[in-house]
């Protein structure tokens, strides 16, 4: 027995010294299911690298947001990977808070990469983070009402279509309701649907002087006619619906349309989950003519604190978790449905994903129709679509979109929201030094 | 002479306590039960109340993904130890207020309970930064301690509301007999005070189990205790009432039993001195 | 008879605890005012710089902060009026005699158990949604328009989420006071003919008064800083409906990342607080001398 276990000491010190010492990676993370499914696929990796331990924190959106900001603004070293948002990636890599992936390997192929998804994930042509899943938004809706209905979804419809739509769809005695929005307040939130609306109505959030433009009749039109759909043919309640709210409602086939993430598409055609899975089509968000379509971009992406000792593990893992052959992996365990979408062009190009993605057509149209370099009518000094990429903005998006919500609940006018709005937004662009 | 318990009033009130309890339980009752409902299930309207079909998938799937052992044992050492450390800090200084008290007594007791009004997220980023230095991120000794102080005001004023119920008298002729203080503590007083005790202690683990700040901004996986466990299950994206709802019903297991075999103690002792 | 040798011994018992707790209180203290009168802001360190009192001027001129002071007392004023007004009866039900006491009781304070954020997404999701929960369920069975809760009364709806987490409490205290009621001292009532309606005004309820000050004085201490019910179902909405003061802290700190505003707010909540203790301890206070 002792002999046993003296040569298997020996030799595990023997193993040690060519190797490195066992290595630790603390992986912070979204609870999205995406991101399970790689916790989930974690010993494939190890498998490969056998001196690598790998140990996940999985949070949700909020809480995880706010503990790896913490962490990383007061350098607390307690993450070896992180994974953040489009929104973060440059705002943080400008303050040289990530390290640049310069070694992700030989065959990681960045330029597979969809292009709008490499640019938001890079600063001055550097990649800060590797995109591990990316969305734009689109409209789902249910085939079986048009067609009672007489109707027909063009492929790229305009909001006069789709209001018109929402209209004639909705039978609140049968509890079905023409369209789902989300109307909870917060910059991820409502103010993500709704800056994304307001683009294609040719507003934008601040003019080339930073000066908020909530005063503009562009956005008095887009507000208006979002709280009157939503008061004619929204659900009851719409005011505290997020994300998850209108996928519990459009899943037990209460929503005849609903305009959200990209990445809804494989919640709402799946038959576990969605009581309406294959009555769902698919078309891109409406615009009115002006060249923007009311879709947003994210993309969620894995990146390295800069500090970290460990970056070339942390960096290995990335380039393992965002590769084609991670996406093959799942492919063969879970099926191609369930791979992480919006990030690589092969993807798009797979006949096995096509054939059981009947939303990836629209997926990539979506994607590449959302331009966070260029995201409104009008110029504009910020990057990103549903977003303005500066640190001030969670605060001034989540108090505009607290007065947005309010507007729908009917608890305040449209035009008071607006000036609500705008005074909120003015004030803190002004403790912030943008304006004077 | 006992009170006289007609049949009616025993019915009329069981019926009634059986009414409102079960009112007041029925949300937890429903969270249970959709833990074993499918997620389309648990959304659905009409909704089902026992006849849908029972599934345990979801402990199933919160099995596989998290070690609901680690995240529980962790809730255990940082609930009990807190608990545990605050009792043994409190015990002498409840004591000696309710004892031994000074003209300064009642403000002291007020200042103590006026550290606990502070919302904490008012100070995080002095608490992070001073636990970064001191090397206590993720680390179970940092939970317990900042648990305990946090603590630490209610444990206290607790236990000096129920030692001041002691009857001095027998305090006295301890005293006279020649028992010095610390026999006194050990051999007259904790005796009298297990009720008080008991329901402080639980009370404490109670409140302590289920703080969710500084458990989910200070502790990362190490030191995880099952406040993260939840949080790593509620609000993805894509349905999850029936897993958070599997996940809950988890979480909540061990403080629930512990209340159903103390619930006798707890009662007995939750008097904050309020009894008469 | 206190000796100085017990006094001194007192002393030293008392203070590991004032000790510990006035560190506790004094380290952060002292850091928050620091950074209440810095420029601070999480997301761009390096950039501090003293600003005096701005970060209060700014914090006490928000349009947020009246409409967050005043849903903060409202929330806890309705709270509190609803776990001692349904505490009480349920409370006397307890006391009666019930056949399965043991279950009903352990029914009662299971609330308590459940952490806020589990309990708040029950009560949003399953119970109170509009369309999919089940009291709409309930109102449209017997021919209801559902309340729109988190709509038309968010603030009611958060203040009656709290409320069922308090209410096993308030009812186990105020039980416990029942329980040791002198039952000679009701028996006698009882005989010299005092209707049940008057021993209950004469008797139990001067007996309750203490237990009532005491929820009170806990509840307080939990409520002022209610955060996690309202971050789950309104983030403080619609418009400033539900923002209490520890959520706008909150807003300032973790999504602003705005150090010194939030610093200074949680100063300002500390003296609100202490102005709160204050007033319950000249009203309600008396009933605590022993």
């Amino acid at each position: 027995m002792k002999y046993v276990l003296g040569a298997v000491c020996g030799a595990s010190v023997l193993l040690a010294v060519p190797a490195m010492a066992e290595t630790t990676l603390t992986i912070a993370t979204v609870n999205n299911g995406d991101m399970i499914r790689m916790q989930g696929l974690t010993g494939e990796f190890t498998k490969q690298n056998p001196d690598i331990t790998v140990k996940w924190v999985t949070l949700e959106e909020n809480v995880l947001r706010q503990r790896v900001t913490t962490d990383i603004a007061t350098k607390g070293g307690q993450f070896d990977v992180l994974t953040i948002g489009t929104y973060e990636v440059p705002i943080w890599a400008k303050k040289g808070w990530l390290v640049p992936l310069a070694n992700l390997g030989a065959d990681y192929d960045v330029a597979d990469l969809l292009p709008k998804i490499k640019d938001a994930v890079s600063v001055d042509g550097k990649l800060y983070a590797a995109p591990f899943y990316g969305e734009s938004s689109m409209v789902m809706y249910r085939t079986d009402l048009f067609d009672k209905a007489g109707l027909k979804m063009p492929e790229n419809p305009t909001w006069d279509f789709v209001i018109d739509a929402a209209k004639k769809l909705t039978d609140k005695s049968a509890g079905t309701y023409g369209i789902c929005l989300r109307g909870k307040a917060g910059w991820g939130e409502n103010m993500a649907f709704l800056s994304a609306m307001a683009n294609s109505y040719g507003a934008r959030w601040f003019d080339e002087k930073w000066e908020p433009q909530f005063n503009t009749p562009e956005w008095k039109t887009t507000l208006t006619t979002y709280v009157n759909v939503m008061k004619e043919a929204g659900p009851p309640g719409a005011s505290s619906n997020g994300f998850n709210e209108n996928l519990a409602l459009f899943n037990a086939g209460k929503c005849a349309m609903w305009i959200d993430a990209t990445v809804a598409a494989s919640f709402v055609t799946n038959p576990k989950e969605s009581r309406v899975a294959d009555k769902v089509g698919f078309a891109l968000a409406p615009n009115t003519g002006l060249g923007k379509n009311a879709n947003w971009l994210w993309a969620w992406s894995l990146a390295i604190p800069a500090g970290s000792k460990k970056s070339d593990v942390a960096e290995k893992f990335i380039a393992w978790a965002t590769s084609k052959d991670y996406t093959k992996i799942v492919a063969a365990k879970e099926g191609w449905a369930n791979v992480p979408p919006g990030t690589r062009t092969s993807l798009y190009q797979n006949p096995e994903y096509l054939k059981v993605a009947p939303f990836a057509k629209l997926t990539l149209a979506s994607i590449d129709a959302a331009d966070p370099n260029k995201p409104t009518v009008k110029p504009v000094p910020y990057v990103g679509v549903q977003y303005a990429a500066i640190p001030e903005f969670q605060g001034i998006g989540t108090q505009v979109g607290q007065q947005f919500s309010a507007a729908l609940a009917g608890s305040m006018t449209v035009d008071a929201a607006l000036a609500g709005a705008q005074s909120v937004t003015e004030r803190e662009m002004k403790r912030a030094g943008y304006i004077k | 002479m006992a009170r006289k318990e007609t049949t009616q009033r025993v019915v009329i009130s069981t019926i009634g306590a059986w009414f409102f309890g079960f009112l007041i339980f029925f949300p937890i009752l429903w969270m249970v039960l959709a833990s074993f409902k499918t997620e389309l299930e648990a959304f659905a309207i009409p909704p089902s109340f026992l006849f849908f079909h029972w599934t345990t998938e979801n402990y199933v799937t919160v099995q596989e993904r998290s070690d609901y052992l680690h995240h529980a044992m962790n809730s255990i050492i940082i609930a009990g130890g807190s608990t545990l450390i605050a009792l043994l800090i409190a015990i002498p200084a409840a004591w000696s207020m309710a004892f031994s008290p000074t003209k300064r007594t009642k403000d002291i007791l007020l200042w103590m309970l006026s550290t606990k009004m502070m919302p904490p997220v008012g100070v995080l980023v002095p608490i992070y930064l001073i636990y970064k230095s001191f090397g206590l991120l993720d680390s179970r000794i940092g939970l317990v301690f900042i648990l305990c102080l946090g603590n630490l005001p209610i444990v206290i004023w607790m236990l000096f509301t129920y030692f001041k119920e002691i009857p001095r008298d027998i305090l006295e002729a301890a005293r006279m007999d020649g028992a010095t203080i610390g026999r006194e503590l050990v051999y007259v007083l904790t005796p009298m005070a297990i009720p008080g005790l008991a329901s402080t202690m639980l009370l404490n683990l109670i409140l302590a189990w289920n703080e969710a700040f500084w458990t989910l901004n200070l502790a990362t996986s190490d030191a995880a205790p099952l406040t993260t466990f939840i949080a790593s299950y509620s609000s993805p994206e894509g349905l999850f009432w029936a897993k958070l709802s599997a996940a809950s019903t988890l979480a909540i297991a061990p403080i629930l039993v512990l209340g159903w075999f103390s619930q006798k103690q707890l009662v007995r002792g939750l008097t904050f001195g309020a009894v008469k | 008879m206190a000796t100085r040798q017990t006094q001194f011994l007192a002393r030293a018992l008392l203070t590991p605890a004032v000790g510990l707790l006035f560190i506790w209180m004094i380290v952060p203290l002292a850091l928050t005012l620091y950074f209440s009168t810095l420029h601070y802001s999480l997301l761009d360190p390096g950039s501090e710089a003293f600003v005096g009192l701005e970060n209060f001027r700014y914090f006490l001129t928000d349009p947020a902060f009246l409409a967050s002071l005043q849903n903060t007392l409202v929330l806890v004023g309705s709270v509190l009026a609803l776990t001692i007004l349904l505490g009480i009866p349920l409370a006397l039900l307890m006391d009666q005699p019930v056949i399965g006491r043991n279950i009903v009781r352990l029914m009662v304070i299971a609330p308590f158990f459940v952490m806020p954020t589990v309990s708040a997404l029950v009560w949003k999701n399953l119970l109170m949604h509009p369309v999919s929960g089940l009291f709409a369920w309930l109102a449209k069975l017997v021919g209801l328009t559902p309340i729109d809760w988190f709509t038309d009364a968010p603030l009611l709806a958060v203040i009656l989420i709290v409320a069922w987490q308090w209410l096993p409490f308030a009812t186990l205290i105020l039980l416990t006071a029942l329980q040791s009621l002198d039952e000679e001292q009701k028996e006698a009532a009882e005989m010299d003919g005092a209707s049940a309606l008057s021993s209950f005004i004469y008797i139990t309820l001067p007996h309750m008064a203490r237990p009532i000050t005491v929820v009170i004085l806990i509840e307080t201490i939990f409520l002022l800083t209610v955060f996690a019910e309202i971050f789950v179902t309104t983030g403080g909405g619609p418009g400033l409906q539900t923002t209490n003061i520890a959520f706008l802290i909150y807003s300032q700190a973790l999504i602003q990342f705005d150090v010194g505003s939030a610093s200074a707010g949680g100063l300002v909540a500390v003296v609100i607080a202490n102005i709160v203790a204050f007033f319950l301890v000249r009203i309600v206070g008396r009933n605590l001398e022993a």
